[in-house]
């Protein structure tokens, strides 16, 4: 440890180095270490079934989250079709190993990168079109991929979808949930470093430039088309690779998840999470995986204790609570999870003496 | 021939009800800009109080048409009220998720209280209105239709050409901060146009239930729909609304006759991507030259 030391009570920064440090002082660094060692080494142990695979599916969604937080967050470019670049992985993946027979490994990043060059495809339009007309263009995208999910037979077995055999990493079956939880989070782990650093890089202040103002950004001489297609590539890169790992996951995929809905679920969790924070997405994540598991056992339950034909009526009720919860974030704080992170925390390093 | 016939009918009536559709939406968009993902929900709630009142309340018809009409209008005025104001000013993107939360806060509720069954109306309709030219039948829904088509395009049309509050409402979609300046109340414009807006979507609701019975899933998709039809027309065009819906349904039927009925779902997306990459202002949008 260099020097130990604690939030300064001001800004007092001198160089663009220290403007640019991701940890500000050495406890945050240790806290990320001693937050990684429990995450592997405690965490997939103690951790039930069910527990377990809800953590799984909060590291496949959270990576495709942070993928969507580069393109809105950043970038500024509403993109309505996560949903289905994210369906696009999991089948290239799908596809690559059944009917091509590659392995995991190489099939993952396949998945990601035929995702990122659909993408840059359904991105073209951002060339003319901006805000609104761009959010209707990657509706459009999204409502097209999922006709041809459903209808390509012959390469995504229709609405039968595809089996997907057990992956196995050079020799070592990853069946397990438990095995499988150490390849979904390194990844994870390893794509949020990457979008962390990419935020700091040119091309990360460009995407800022262009989202804040595109035309101040062209005058600068940042090509903006090019980046715009960067971006969206890059976010695909990150659906696609999430959308892979839950191909693998699940061990069989049909076009039903991938649908428009899904992609609404992906905006919920950025804008619940934090417009423009990579920890953002990540909060967004747990929340709406975590609300969606509570509204599910929450009907479960009122099935069992006797509400008989509740049950069925109960589960839209899921959607509405969803809904208000987006609105109420909108409304309330619209800055989301990672604002008030950042209130409480700066509280309780300020305490007793805040201003 | 026949078919061809048949087929051209059933087009212009699905595209005059996605004109109808459309219309609530451009109104919105005229006059604040926003894009309005909650079109279906306000479509479906319209179409299912007329349900309530006509069918479990047992009120007369055009009693529950008119409370129907009332009460969307003053969801109007709530929702603009309590959501959209204090959203003035901000980023597209909150407006944009701000009326998605709503849409699906309008559907969750309404599966919760009605499934996801299909219900109709009473048959109400007289049976002269059915409409016989040789061999073909044109079904009397349809012609009603049409006629409630007409009778609003004629209502909007001179509302937005002669009355006060349709001036006011142009003015400040043209221009808000001249608005502003010479005295029109941008706020109680945002207010009425959103209210009128619920009004046309609860007219539209209700014709999609007369036409195919009424499904929450069904009319909240139909709000999706519309994105083709107004863009194809110009987001901010009444009459591009119209022309642009007549087009999308025309596309659609003689796709689903003549090529595929699976196809016949995406056409209208299709069209869409291809009118933004060529003309993203549609047929008779305004257009905003923004050069660098």
């Amino acid at each position: 440890m260099r020097n130990l030391q604690l939030h300064p009570c001001g800004n007092f920064r001198e160089t663009y180095r220290q403007e640019l440090t991701i940890f500000e002082t050495d406890f945050g660094r240790l806290a990320t270490l001693v937050g990684l060692i429990l995450l592997f080494a405690f965490v997939p142990f103690v951790s039930s079934a069910y527990i377990l695979y809800i953590i799984n599916t909060i590291g496949i969604f959270a990576i495709a989250a942070i993928g969507l937080n580069l393109l809105i967050g950043y970038t500024g470019q509403i993109s309505l079709g996560h949903g289905a670049f994210f369906g696009v992985g999991a089948y290239s993946a799908a596809i690559l190993a059944t009917k091509v027979g590659v392995p995991f490994v190489i099939a993952v990043p396949a998945g990601g990168v035929i995702t990122a060059l659909v993408g840059m495809v359904f991105g073209i339009p951002s060339v003319r079109l901006k805000h609104l007309y761009l959010c209707i263009a990657t509706l459009a995208g999204q409502i097209i991929l999922d006709y041809v999910f459903v209808q390509w037979e012959s390469l995504t077995g229709g609405a039968a979808g595809i089996s997907i055999p057990t992956a196995s990493l050079f020799g070592l079956d990853l069946g397990s949930d438990r095995i499988f939880f150490f390849v979904i989070f390194v990844c994870f782990a390893v794509m949020t470093w990457m979008a962390v650093n990419l935020i700091r890089t040119r091309y990360g202040r460009a995407f800022i430039a262009i989202r804040d103002n595109d035309q101040a950004a062209e005058g600068m001489g940042i090509p903006i088309f090019l980046y715009k297609l960067l971006s969206f590539a890059i976010s695909s890169f990150y659906a696609g690779f999430a959308g892979a790992l839950y191909a693998y996951y699940m061990m069989s995929i049909t076009p039903e998840p991938f649908s428009l809905w899904l992609s609404i679920e992906y905006i919920a969790m950025i804008i619940i999470g934090g417009l423009g924070s990579i920890p953002g997405a990540v909060f967004g994540t747990v929340f709406i995986v975590v609300l969606n598991e509570v509204l599910s056992i929450a009907t479960e339950f009122l099935m069992n204790v006797g509400v008989t034909g509740m049950g069925i009526t109960i589960a839209p009720l899921r959607e509405f609570t969803y809904g208000l919860a987006i609105v109420l974030f909108i409304i309330f704080e619209p800055k989301g999870l990672a604002e008030v992170w950042r209130i409480v925390r700066s509280s309780f390093r300020l305490w007793p003496f805040s201003y | 021939m026949e078919f061809f016939f048949q087929i051209l009918i059933n087009g212009l009536s699905i595209g005059f009800l996605y004109a109808l559709t459309a219309l609530g939406f451009v109104m919105i968009f005229k006059s604040s800009s926003v894009l309005n993902f909650a079109h279906g929900g306000l479509m479906a709630i319209g179409a299912f109080l007329f349900l309530v009142l006509s069918v479990w309340a047992r009120l007369p018809i055009w009693l529950a048409f008119i409370l129907t009409l009332a009460g969307s209008f003053s969801l109007g005025f709530i929702i603009e009220r309590f959501f959209l104001r204090p959203l003035i000013g901000e980023a597209l993107i909150e407006v944009i998720m701000l009326t998605l939360g709503l849409f699906i806060m309008f559907r969750g509720l309404l599966l919760f209280i009605f499934g996801g069954d299909i219900y109709s109306y009473p048959d109400f309709l007289p049976p002269a209105l059915t409409f016989h030219w040789g061999p073909i039948e044109v079904a009397g829904v349809y012609v009603a239709t049409f006629i409630i088509g007409l009778i609003f395009l004629g209502l909007f049309g001179f509302f937005f050409k002669y009355s006060s509050q349709g001036i006011y409402m142009r003015s400040v979609a043209d221009n808000q901060p001249a608005a502003m300046a010479l005295g029109v109340h941008v706020r109680r414009v945002f207010a009425l146009s959103w209210a009128i807006a619920a009004l046309v979507c609860a007219m539209s609701g209700i014709v999609l239930g007369i036409i195919n019975g009424i499904n929450v899933h069904e009319v909240s998709d139909l709000g999706i729909k519309v994105f083709p039809v107004v863009i194809l027309g110009g987001l901010d065009s009444i009459g591009g609304a119209i022309l642009g819906g007549i087009i999308i349904g025309l596309l659609e039927t003689f796709t689903g006759g003549y090529i595929s009925s699976g196809l016949r779902e995406v056409v209208p997306y299709i069209v869409l991507i291809i009118i933004l990459l060529i003309k993203p202002y549609g047929l008779f949008g305004l257009v905003e030259i923004e050069r660098v």
